[in-house]
């Protein structure tokens, strides 16, 4: 057997395996499907500050209320680079979902507006139902592209 | 997220404890959430400036009445709004000059919703009541003969409320004319309100002494509200004290008489709309936040159809947006089982629930009746049922 298909083996059996563990998880928590998807601990959720997944930008979520459900909100969120100097040049991308429920975001929010200071507002968001939510934002500037997921509790 | 879960489980055992001595402490958030008393004001509607103008409300009761405002002179939108009836019509199909493809929504608390009908089609109540008037299988007539049914009967009232009536005899002028009679029957539907139901009694008085009050819910209305808010997770989409997000959820739901491909038309639909919020006979000078950031079509929106508030829903067979269902224990088993869709993916999965559950599930939706509040009609209309009296 050649290396590559040895190796599509593995990986097709590893696929198979997968399946297996994954359909008894499904049959044993019925429709909680919440739990094949492991929800962070504790500490990986708020407003941050949090780091981008290469580091290159710190996002800090400042909401002036609590993010409610069912209602559509604007949150304000700060950009700093690596340094902690804000970021106000960046072109930021909105995205999310329920990783539990398989869902994404039911709007399509968007930053129109920076306000300086490295502070950009994010308009159009919703939550439609209680529980874990993930919030992601691709930061773009000269420096790159980076994301950051804030996950949040509703 | 922790929290929920653990508030839930302990919820489900207290419920499994009773009716041993009972465990303080509050109602679980999911709970909470769904208490009357807990929703907020009625929204504002920016794009219908007469939507709290009481003298609009009073013209648009009138008007909700009247089948005048048909081709044949016999439907009215309480032909198939039935006051006496949660403002619906208890059959699968709605009819009216003729029959639509489907069932016809009841409208107590829709003035919080931002997109209304099964797909989500208009994005404001005045919209929404444009779009039967011209169906040519609901009211069957046109905007021209509405505006001179407005001219002949109600040339008073329209003119206090909204200003010289236009020299009738072009499309602008009636299309004008027509968008008022929406405005001022947005302005009586939105106060059509719900009033609280057993279940509500039962979350404030657990929420004011921090235990489940023993005498409110019967011990199977009880278990039904844990599995509710917990195994059966239902306020995964019937949330808040609507018990609705008002979104549109694909649940592989049967198909109805004709294919529909429910959210994902109305999306396409809203945006393209006449009288939409965008439109140049909106009011809305702020701009139009719910249809700037709608979401456009995915596969996610195919056959979602809107969730439906389950406030008094023991009082609305049949159920789904073809009244596919003919009664609470057909819907239930629905959910339980979690068929397949017909078209898309349903987001449902199986609740493993037993027949115990099940009907523990439906005594609690049975719990949920409460009195709808409607502004009282004028008296005439009383007397007259569903049609106006004759004004000669």
């Amino acid at each position: 057997m050649k290396p590559h298909s040895n190796r599509r083996f593995i990986r097709d059996l590893a696929r198979v395996a997968a399946a297996i563990v994954l359909t008894a998880f499904t049959v044993g928590c019925g429709h909680l499907m919440g739990m094949l998807e492991p929800q962070p601990a504790e500490s990986e959720f708020g407003w941050g500050p949090r780091a981008s997944q290469h580091q290159l930008y710190t996002a800090t979520l400042q909401p002036t209320q609590p993010l409610k459900a069912r209602r559509l909100l604007t949150v304000p969120v700060r950009i700093t680079d690596a340094g902690g100097r804000p970021v106000d040049d960046a072109v930021i991308l909105v995205d999310g979902g329920m990783p539990q429920h398989g869902h994404g975001l039911p709007t399509q929010p968007r930053v129109a507006r920076a306000l300086g200071n490295g502070v950009y507002e994010i308009e159009g968001l919703r939550f439609n139902m209680g529980g874990w939510w993930e919030l992601e934002l691709a930061i773009q500037t000269a420096a790159g592209t980076d994301n950051v997921t804030f996950n949040l509790t509703l | 997220m922790i929290r929920a879960p653990l508030a839930a489980l302990a919820f489900v055992a207290l419920v499994a404890a009773s009716p041993g001595p009972a465990v303080a402490g509050p109602p679980p958030a999911g709970v909470l959430d769904l208490a009357l008393d807990t929703l907020e004001p009625l929204p504002p509607d920016p794009s219908n400036r007469y939507a709290d103008d009481p003298a609009a409300a009073a013209l648009g009761a009138r008007l909700f009445f009247d089948t005048r405002l048909s081709s044949n002179g016999q439907v009215a939108c309480a032909t198939c709004h039935v006051p006496q009836r949660e403002f619906q019509d208890g059959t699968p199909l709605a009819r009216g000059v003729g029959v639509t493809a489907r069932r016809t929504m009841p409208i107590a608390g829709t003035a919080y919703s931002p997109f209304l009908f099964w797909d989500g089609r208009k994005d404001s109540l005045w919209a929404q009541a444009l779009g039967p008037l011209e169906s040519l299988v609901e009211h069957g007539g046109d905007r021209a003969q509405y505006a001179q049914v407005i001219a002949r009967h109600y040339r008073a009232e329209y003119e206090r409320i909204f200003g010289s009536l236009p020299e009738l005899g072009t499309r602008d002028a009636a299309t004008a004319v027509f968008v008022n009679v929406g405005k001022a029957i947005a302005a009586y539907e939105r106060r059509i309100q719900h009033g609280p139901s057993r279940v509500d009694l039962f979350i404030e008085a657990w929420r004011e002494k921090d235990v489940p009050p023993a005498d409110v819910l019967s011990d199977d209305e009880r278990k039904g509200l844990a599995l509710f808010t917990g195994k059966a997770n239902c306020v995964q989409c019937h949330n808040g004290p609507l018990y609705t997000n008002n979104e549109f959820h694909n649940t592989g739901v049967p198909r109805g008489a004709a294919p529909d491909r429910g959210r994902f038309e109305g999306i396409a639909a809203v945006r393209a709309d006449e009288f939409s919020c965008a439109s140049r006979w909106s009011d809305a000078r702020g701009g139009c936040p719910e249809l700037d950031f709608l979401a456009p079509p995915a596969a996610g929106h195919e056959r979602a159809f809107k969730v439906p508030s389950l406030r008094n829903v023991a009082a609305r067979a049949p159920y789904m947006h073809a009244g596919q269902f003919g009664t609470l224990a057909q819907v239930l088993d629905h959910y339980n089982r979690a068929p397949t869709a017909p078209a898309g993916r349903t987001e449902l999965h199986p609740l493993r629930l037993d027949a115990a559950e099940l009907r523990q599930l439906e005594a609690f939706l049975r719990a949920l009746s409460g009195e709808v509040i409607a502004p009282a009609p004028d008296s005439r209309f009383v007397q007259a049922g569903h049609g106006l009296p004759s004004r000669n």
